[in-house]
């Protein structure tokens, strides 16, 4: 042998059967490219952290967006958030926070082994979710009902179409900014002077709102509580396949590291809406 | 578990350099592994329902090393046609907008599809793992989806570019990107999902290094590849979700008309570029870092010698990786920022001057008193090194408020960007890719050919972007189809020394189909490398890489203990004379033709057979 070795082989307890030789050391749900469970779930449990963070990074941008604005106009952000129910949206903080503690139980009980007691407590985590939604779907088409929409589709008062200077139906339609004033709205070329200009021509709106950037804190609204919707149905599949497993008999006291993580993805679901309802719908 | 037993071996008699019954294991796969993969990595053509579905992280690299090279092909056709119609003022061939959608083209399919998946998806999926001593990634499934993700992508920004393409340049400006008739949407949502492959990639590579690494694997025994990676990742998962959201914004301006971005209803357009400089200036690092790592590797095999500064390099990736997240406001210094915070993001940009330049001077003093072996993958490192030096120099002077306002937007600033990001890292990546290929598909590329492509392509390199610093400096702005009668010369010089590039890359994929096909076959360690994917494996590797798990005991570039530090070139060539730097090694036995024990005599670890040739 011509050389040293950097290093040396040892065996491991699959050596040379390639994960083929289960023996009684081996449960099924090991994967052979694992040395332990222990390994296996550490793995699982990191990677899901890591991909947690990633979650956090996403709705930062938009709690960027959301202190860049309200910075900007604080007036506007109070006034605006006068609109959102904030009874609807503290009955769902409660459901949310009721499904936390229900998924966070359902992790426990599937470690003493329960698995009855995991699969309903499983079943009641998407039932708690599903009424969230709900809650939100009511508040959404009440907003659509008064024709608060995100941005320049803002409607301010019953049928008058709020358009701002420069920005025709058309000229959006074809993607472009400047042409002629739009409806009734007096032409402005000082973008400073529009704040004033639409105050003259709609006076204090149909319920309550007189300033024309509603519609940018109703964006900020809509995409948030939007994303952060998708993430509640996302994990309503997930808990929902969970629970057929469970059912099953896939998961055990020894083996449970799918309901652990999915468990982590739902409380940073709701430790989003925790941050979410007072941004949104406390502010005074 | 005795792991750092480090004295036996310096003072064991070679023969008995394992312990008995330790013996590495040099065959081809004997028995089936599980899976669809039952006859292993070495048979590379099976059937392509079992590459379709593998979930084996070599061939998930070499079906990512085909899709990147395909796109960066595809992607350096369309620079070769900017070039072209910049050879003359006025338009050749193609109309302003054509060419607006053609610089695009360029630069989108250049940085999300190829520059950014680029080492870490092909060459870092293939050797992490080996490098680490583990069967595979911790998720072998999700690295699988990531790739589909990242297909999917790809597929929608050609949908994209086949309706029309985009104008917008490869930044998506607000509030242009905003109003253009071009397809702004589909290329949005294919950035955001081929981000999403980014993630899970960067996800899998720090669980893999954090929780999959051999016995005896410490972190300062890390190869320093394997350190790059670990920075990249980091960068990935913090830097792309913040794009993906960008791109959620802008598609729902478009879509919704949210305003967010949209001055008329009082959003902010800047607020975009620092959304969007957030996530680029970062990953600018994820294109580079991995190249760092690379060239450590070639830098410690090719000069034998200990990398110099072991631990400086392995944490000045991790400094630039952080550093990277603060100095995003230096694209901006002309959009009208406050100059307080013009000068605080100018001077964090020169911080990362100082690991950068910690890897330079260390990659330079490892090669002094080295044996510096000027194979094909060392010539691409230093052609890396000449040019990234060049280009990192240069970004030290943009990152200088008073340069940067004259030079913002010229062709300085194309021709800094291209000396990191083309002589950076596709330099590296080809150097790497020269390096890892006979690991890959157990052939040899041609050495002569790969030297004549790396002069070729250097010298090419060279012609094309050196003279852009002079146009740029003199004034030639950026992303203009035409120009002034005073620029005419340097861009006619500046085409033709694109076409010497445009050749000297078509020799290097001549050389890997070639090789594929008529290469000599590769033994176990063709370069005398002492990390694990070179010591403990066959070449191609096995299914699951190794029979036995390795247990570290030395460093990845600890040649005076591997080669028993007593001059008489054992296991370098055999001759006494030969230096430190391996002989080629006879080639090994095909397996189709030799059984496995054939197999078995011959290949030890591809060090031993006498020829002292060691330019």
């Amino acid at each position: 042998m011509a050389v040293h070795p950097t290093s040396v082989t040892v065996d491991d307890p699959h050596a040379g059967s390639h994960g083929h030789a289960h023996a009684a050391d081996h449960p099924p749900h090991l994967k052979h490219y694992f040395v332990s469970s222990e390994q296996q779930f550490d793995a699982a449990k990191l990677g899901m952290w890591l991909f947690l963070v990633t979650e956090i990074l996403l709705f930062g941008g938009m709690f960027v967006a959301y202190g860049i604005y309200r910075a900007m106009y604080p007036e506007l952000f109070v006034e605006a958030s006068s609109q959102l129910d904030t009874i609807m949206g503290a009955v769902n903080t409660a459901v949310l926070l009721a499904s936390s503690l229900t998924v966070a139980w359902s992790i426990r009980a599937i470690q003493m082994n329960n698995k009855k007691l995991c699969f309903w407590l499983l079943v009641t985590t998407v039932a708690l979710a599903g009424m969230f939604m709900v809650v939100k779907y009511f508040e959404y088409t009440h907003k659509f009902e008064l024709g608060i929409y995100p941005g320049a589709n803002m409607v301010y008062a019953e049928g008058t179409e709020f358009t701002l200077p420069g920005l025709g139906d058309a000229n959006i339609a074809a993607g472009e900014h400047g042409g002629a004033a739009a409806h009734d709205t007096p032409a402005v070329d000082d973008p400073g002077r529009v704040d004033q200009a639409v105050v003259e021509v709609h006076g204090l709106g149909s319920h309550g709102l007189h300033n024309q950037r509603a519609g940018l804190f109703f964006s900020i609204y809509y995409v948030m509580t939007g994303i952060h919707g998708l993430h509640v149905l996302i994990g309503m599949v997930a808990i929902t396949i969970l629970a057929v497993k469970t059912w099953r008999g896939k998961y055990s006291d020894a083996w449970y590291t799918p309901i652990e993580n999915v468990g982590l993805y739902w409380h940073v679901v709701d430790v989003i809406w925790i941050f979410l309802f007072p941004l949104m719908y406390l502010i005074s | 578990m005795s792991t750092v037993a480090t004295a036996p071996v310096r003072t064991e008699p070679a023969t008995r350099a394992y312990p008995p019954g330790h013996e590495p294991v040099h065959h081809y796969l004997l028995e089936p592994g599980p899976g669809p993969d039952v006859r292993g990595f070495a048979r590379v053509w099976p059937t392509i329902k079992a590459w379709a579905t593998t979930v084996d992280h070599k061939r998930i690299g070499v079906m990512y090393l085909f899709t990147v090279s395909l796109f960066f092909a595809v992607a350096g056709i369309a620079a070769l046609g900017v070039r072209a119609e910049l050879m003359n003022p006025g338009s050749d061939f193609l109309t302003a907008d054509q060419y607006n959608r053609l610089f695009t083209f360029h630069g989108v399919v250049m940085v999300f599809l190829f520059i950014v998946p680029s080492i870490p998806a092909s060459l870092g999926n293939f050797a992490l793992p080996i490098q680490l001593g583990a069967k595979d990634v911790a998720f072998p499934k999700l690295n699988l989806a990531s790739y589909y993700i990242f297909l999917a992508g790809a597929s929608i920004a050609l949908y994209a570019i086949f309706t029309g393409g985009i104008d917008t340049g490869w930044t998506f400006y607000t509030p242009y990107s905003d109003t253009t008739n071009t397809a702004v949407l589909p290329m949005t949502l294919a950035v955001f999902v081929a981000g999403f492959a980014s993630i899970l990639t960067g996800i899998n590579f720090i669980v893999t290094i954090h929780k999959m690494r051999a016995p005896g694997l410490t972190w300062n025994r890390l190869p320093l590849f394997i350190w790059a990676l670990y920075a990249v990742s980091i960068v990935q998962i913090l830097a792309t979700p913040v794009i993906g959201i960008t791109m959620l914004l802008l598609a729902m301006e478009r879509f919704l008309n949210i305003g967010i971005f949209d001055p008329a209803l009082g959003g902010d357009p800047v607020l975009f570029q620092h959304f969007f400089w957030f996530y680029s200036h970062p990953a600018v690092y994820i294109m580079i870092l991995p190249a760092f790592g690379v060239i450590s590797e070639l830098m410690g095999v090719f000069s034998r010698q200990k990398v110099f500064g072991y631990r400086a390099i392995a944490l000045s990736s991790v400094a630039i990786a952080m550093l990277g997240f603060f100095v995003w406001g230096h694209h901006m210094f002309v959009s009208g920022q406050s100059p307080l915070s013009s000068i605080v993001f100018s001077v964090i940009t020169f911080l990362i001057g100082v690991p950068s330049g910690i890897k330079v001077l260390n990659w330079v003093a490892t090669m002094y008193k080295g044996s510096v072996w000027l194979a094909t993958p060392m010539l691409y490192a230093l052609a890396f090194l000449f040019l990234f030096t060049i280009g990192g120099l240069t970004g030290i002077m943009v990152g200088a408020i008073g340069v940067d306002i004259h030079l913002h937007d010229t062709y300085f600033i194309v021709a800094h960007f291209h000396y990191v990001m083309m002589g950076g890292t596709v330099f590296a990546m080809i150097g790497g890719l020269f390096y890892w290929w006979p690991k890959m598909f157990g052939k040899m590329m041609s050495e002569r050919w790969g030297r004549i492509s790396a002069v070729v392509a250097f010298f090419g390199f060279n012609m094309t972007f050196f003279t852009q610093f002079v146009l740029g400096s003199q004034g030639m702005p950026r992303r203009y189809f035409t120009y002034l009668d005073q620029y005419h010369d340097l861009h006619m010089v500046s085409t033709v020394g694109s076409w010497f590039l445009g050749l000297g890359l078509l020799m290097v994929l001549g050389n890997m189909i070639w090789s594929l096909f008529r290469g000599k076959p590769a033994p176990g360690n063709p370069w005398g490398a002492a990390t694990l994917e070179w010591t403990h494996t066959t070449s191609p590797p096995d299914h699951h890489n190794f029979h036995r798990t390795p247990l570290v005991t030395h460093g990845p570039y600890d040649y005076d203990a591997l080669f028993a530090g007593d001059g008489s070139g054992d296991g370098t060539g055999g001759d006494g004379s030969a230096g430190r730097v391996p002989g080629m090694p006879a080639p090994v036995p095909n397996p189709e033709q030799g059984g496995p024990q054939e197999m078995h005599k011959s290949v030890d670890l591809g060090l031993a057979q006498p020829k002292s040739k060691h330019d």
